[in-house]
């Protein structure tokens, strides 16, 4: 199972390659692998519903109690299925929808990794892993989302998903370490078990928040639903797979599975419930004015993600089970949707429903696919959605609550219903019917781009008659968000009910404002203008803004450009620093009593400042450089004096070298003149014995303080017993901490390089022909 | 800057430092010295020469790019690494041989690590040395 999810990260580089081999045949190779995942999850369904849980670990981080460790229980593997079933679809379209695309193989690499991520965060069992894969997952969809990396608005759209959902992914890590720490435990499968310790715990609202904060902003919950819609950036394919199986639904998954730990208390029903009413409402409501048929649906998906946190936040048995249906629901129809606005896209070239119109005559396949999806969208029998609408309804009419609060929450629910029908229609049926009207005249797209809408709009359909072939693995989901077990009754009729009244009451309320859509649209709008300077989308604009300008206003006070102006602020800063801690901790008596001062220690001291002196009054580079050359070799001295024979050979060479990098470069630059005025060299001067004092002290109050170091005898002991060596030092660099060595020669070659390409890549240099730029001027030549 | 005292005392330099530089890696284990001071010495030694008898010469007598010795050094400190998670379960984990060579010491993957660690500083110093001087020779 570890390999399940690791399969597509291994795979994922390894696309480009089969890219240039196998060029517009790559959609159909690479969705082998969703497909053959499919097949693997669908073989685990006969364990699954007979109540078994399969579970793989691998170590990892033992000591921090972070492994890798997967775990597959009813809710997981039905999000798997949804994932890896939808993602063949979606591979297999994207080929079609982009064919002929440049970036195609980078699209494959993205889409892969984002399906694996996608799976690691449903499969994981570990809270850390849980959080690793939720980050892959807004980092690949940052990619996705970005496709178009020319057009600045998808650049733009791809940064505001990844600020709001990886923000939210911080405040999320924070509470489910919180979360951990209440449970004594790691692993979520225990978490969950020890939801009374947790919900006991003075910890429990502040990890509750942090918590939420993640799922809201990774299923984009009011008030961070604004990134969602800007997403459509993204090509067809991947706002099909983002909005039906993945991404979005991350969020949903994440409160689902923490439901058992969690759930249940005031405030969980409060925050989530209100939440998921508030964008399910607002998302519903400003569907129906969109004109774009992807914007259209991006705010049904915020509508639709709503109705499941409402459901998750309500908490009952039978609103659970009506939220895992209709996230079935929702990713079989949305996927649909998706694609059909693809290809309606890709035929006529436009994705105005105004400019759309009897379509169903040029690809009547679509159509079809478009009709079936947005049947089930709308909740009509026999549709899997009119199975999860009924069950909505049985959910909120069952709540044991005031008949006052029935009513408020089974009105929400209705009315978020009712936006569906009128989104579903928008979106699905406008385009397609009546007159015929497009922008030229549409061709039929191919096969592939046809049945994958068509196999999802199907599968609702087929979903909706066949309820007892699936009705198990639904009891499994649901016990697994519920936290006990569960028994399901699904039903297509339920003979004359208030469930069917209020169904039937939604789809005359949705009908009536689909056809009333195009007269209120206009006001509808002009009132969200009205509300623009609070709307959630512009305060995230505003604070963009605001941090832009504020750092730049902060780089023009503390980015000079002078390098010397920086060492001074850094030394006045050590100084104060330094200074401050002297003047309050420390007792400066019996400092300078206790060192015995050696006549030679005098004497290389004296070399070393007269040297230093002289650098300072020199006006030549070169015999600068040497003056410089004798300070370092009088602290190589002192080295040796002291005993670190290593320390010293490298400063000697250090050295010599510097003195070399100096004569190689000195030819280049300019001679040295006087840069800066008198006063400032007094400044520099009074600064530079200041911070040779503070050092002084500070090197008299370390070494003052006796050494209680526990290392040093563990590595002078254990060098030869473990490594073979004598030279403590050159253990202690290849051997016992080794891979901070590879962690410096890496470093230095990394830093190698960036100096190779300032020289050698130098973009200013003029061509050969050209004339040559003038000599750059120092900069204060030029202030004065 | 061609001098004649400075190339006649290098040709027989530079094959000292070298030396110097080579006994200095193999001998750090358990002596002053050590991969990083090495490479020091032996970048120095063709810095000087480079000095003396110009870049491209310097380049002939070192005969590959420090960007390949760059490459390789981190490749040899990376397997000496990976030789250990695979012999002994754990990245790092030094391994020793059992035979004596004269000279050289018991081969190990510290001495491997060590390598990588010269080639690596070789190759930096001068890539940058290198690159300076020919941009010099442009200007």
């Amino acid at each position: 199972m570890s390999l399940a999810v690791i399969s597509g990260f291994a795979a994922a580089p390894a696309v480009p390659l089969l890219y240039r081999l196998a060029r517009e045949k790559t959609g159909w190779i690479v969705a082998l692998l969703p497909l053959s995942l499919f097949v693997y999850f669908a073989s685990l369904l006969g364990r699954i519903v007979d109540g078994q849980i399969v579970t793989a670990a691998v170590e990892w981080v033992p000591s921090l109690d972070v492994n890798l460790t997967f775990r597959t229980d009813g809710l997981s593997l039905v999000f798997a299925l949804i994932i890896t079933g939808i993602g063949t679809l979606v591979f297999l379209y994207g080929g079609a929808y982009l064919h002929g695309h440049a970036f195609t193989g980078r699209f494959y690499t993205a889409i892969t990794l984002f399906m694996a991520s996608m799976l690691g965060v449903v499969m994981a069992d570990n809270i850390i892993l849980l959080f690793v894969f939720w980050e892959l997952t807004s980092f690949t969809s940052y990619v996705l989302i970005g496709f178009y990396n020319e057009r600045e608005a998808a650049r733009d759209a791809a940064r505001q998903a990844l600020i709001v959902t990886s923000a939210g992914g911080l405040f999320m890590l924070a509470g489910l370490i919180l979360l951990s720490l209440s449970a004594g435990t790691w692993e979520i499968s225990e978490i969950v078990a020890r939801g009374a310790a947790i919900q006991a715990d003075d910890r429990y609202v502040a990890a509750l928040i942090l918590i939420l904060l993640g799922a809201f902003t990774k299923s984009a919950q009011f008030p961070f639903h604004f990134w969602l819609p800007g997403a459509m950036e993204a090509p067809a394919p991947v706002s099909a797979y983002l909005h039906s199986a993945t991404m979005v639904n991350a969020g949903i998954y994440l409160m689902a599975r923490l439901h058992p730990a969690l759930g249940g208390t005031d405030e969980w029903h409060v925050l989530v419930t209100a939440a998921g009413a508030a964008t399910m409402l607002l998302g519903g409501y400003l569907a129906w004015q969109k004109t774009d048929l992807k914007q259209i649906l991006a705010y049904s998906t915020v509508s639709a993600l709503g109705i499941m946190t409402f459901l998750l936040g309500l908490g009952t048995e039978e609103t659970l089970t009506a939220a895992m249906l209709f996230l079935l629901v929702h990713a079989l129809y949305k996927g649909a949707l998706f694609m059909v606005a693809g290809s309606v896209d890709h035929a006529t070239g436009t994705r105005e429903i105004g400019e759309l119109g009897g379509l169903r005559r040029a690809m009547p396949m679509t159509a079809l696919a478009a009709a079936l999806a947005a049947l089930s969208m709308a909740g009509l029998p026999p549709l899997l959605g009119f199975v999860a609408k009924e069950l909505i309804y049985e959910g909120t009419l069952h709540l044991h609550d005031t008949s006052a609060w029935i009513a408020l929450i089974t009105l929400l629910a209705v009315l978020g219903n009712l936006f569906n029908v009128t989104a579903a229609g928008l979106a699905a049926i406008r385009p397609f019917w009546g007159k015929v009207k497009s922008p030229h005249t549409p061709h039929d797209v191919s096969a592939t781009m046809w049945a994958a809408p068509l196999i999802l709009g199907g599968l609702s359909l087929a979903l909706g008659v066949a309820l007892t072939a699936y009705e198990p693995v639904l009891e499994r989901m649901v016990e697994a968000v519920h936290g006990e077990p569960v028994h399901l009754h699904l039903a297509l009729w339920h003979g004359w009910t208030t469930m069917l009244a209020l169904s039937g009451v939604t789809f005359a309320g949705g009908l009536a404002l689909y056809l009333a859509a195009p007269r209120l649209s206009r006001p509808a709008v002009s009132l969200g203008r009205a509300l623009d300077p609070v709307a959630p989308s512009r305060l995230y604009a505003d604070l963009i803004h605001g941090t832009v300008d504020a750092a730049t206003a902060g780089s023009r006070i503390i980015l000079t450009a002078y390098l010397r102006q920086y060492i001074r602020v850094i030394m006045i800063t050590l100084v104060a620093a330094l200074g401050y801690v002297f003047a309050t901790r420390i007792e400066f008596d019996n400092l300078l009593h206790s060192s015995g001062v050696r006549v030679y220690e005098v004497v290389i001291a004296g070399v070393i400042i007269a040297a230093a002196l002289t650098v300072t009054q020199l006006n030549k580079r070169l015999s600068a450089a040497a003056a410089l050359g004798v300070v370092g070799y009088g602290v190589t001295l002192i080295y040796i004096l002291y005993g670190a024979p290593d320390l010293a050979m490298t400063q000697f060479a250090i050295e010599t070298l510097t003195v070399i990098l100096f004569v190689v470069v000195i030819y280049r630059l300019p001679k040295l003149k006087q840069l800066s005025s008198t006063t400032a060299r007094r400044m520099d001067a009074v600064l530079a014995v200041v911070v040779g004092v503070t050092m002084t002290l500070l090197t008299l109050v370390v070494t003052s303080v006796p050494m209680r170091s526990q290392l040093s005898p563990f590595f002078a002991e254990m060098s030869y017993i473990a490594a073979h060596g004598h030279n403590v030092v050159n253990v202690i660099l290849v051997d016992f901490r080794g891979f901070d060595t590879m962690g410096e020669i890496t470093v230095l070659s990394v830093a190698a390089i960036g100096v190779f390409a300032l020289l050698r890549l130098n973009l200013d240099k003029p061509k050969p022909g050209e004339q040559r730029a003038p000599e750059r001027r120092e900069p204060e030549e030029r202030g004065r | 800057m061609r001098s004649l005292i400075l190339q006649t005392a290098i040709r027989y330099l530079v094959p000292l430092q070298l030396m110097f530089s080579i006994y200095l890696l193999l001998g750090g284990h358990q002596q002053p010295g050590g991969g990083f001071v090495g490479g020091l010495i032996a970048a120095s030694a063709f810095s000087i020469y480079a000095i003396a008898n110009g870049v491209e010469s310097a380049r002939r007598t070192l005969r590959v790019d420090p960007r390949l010795l760059i490459g390789v050094g981190l490749s040899m400190a990376l397997s000496s690494g990976l030789l250990g998670l695979i012999l002994d379960g754990g990245f790092l984990v030094s391994q020793w041989g059992e035979r004596e060579y004269p000279g050289v010491g018991t081969l190990s993957t510290p001495l491997l690590f060590d390598t990588g660690v010269y080639t690596v500083v070789i190759g930096v110093v001068l890539l940058v040395i290198f690159s300076l001087m020919e941009e010099e020779q442009e200007a």
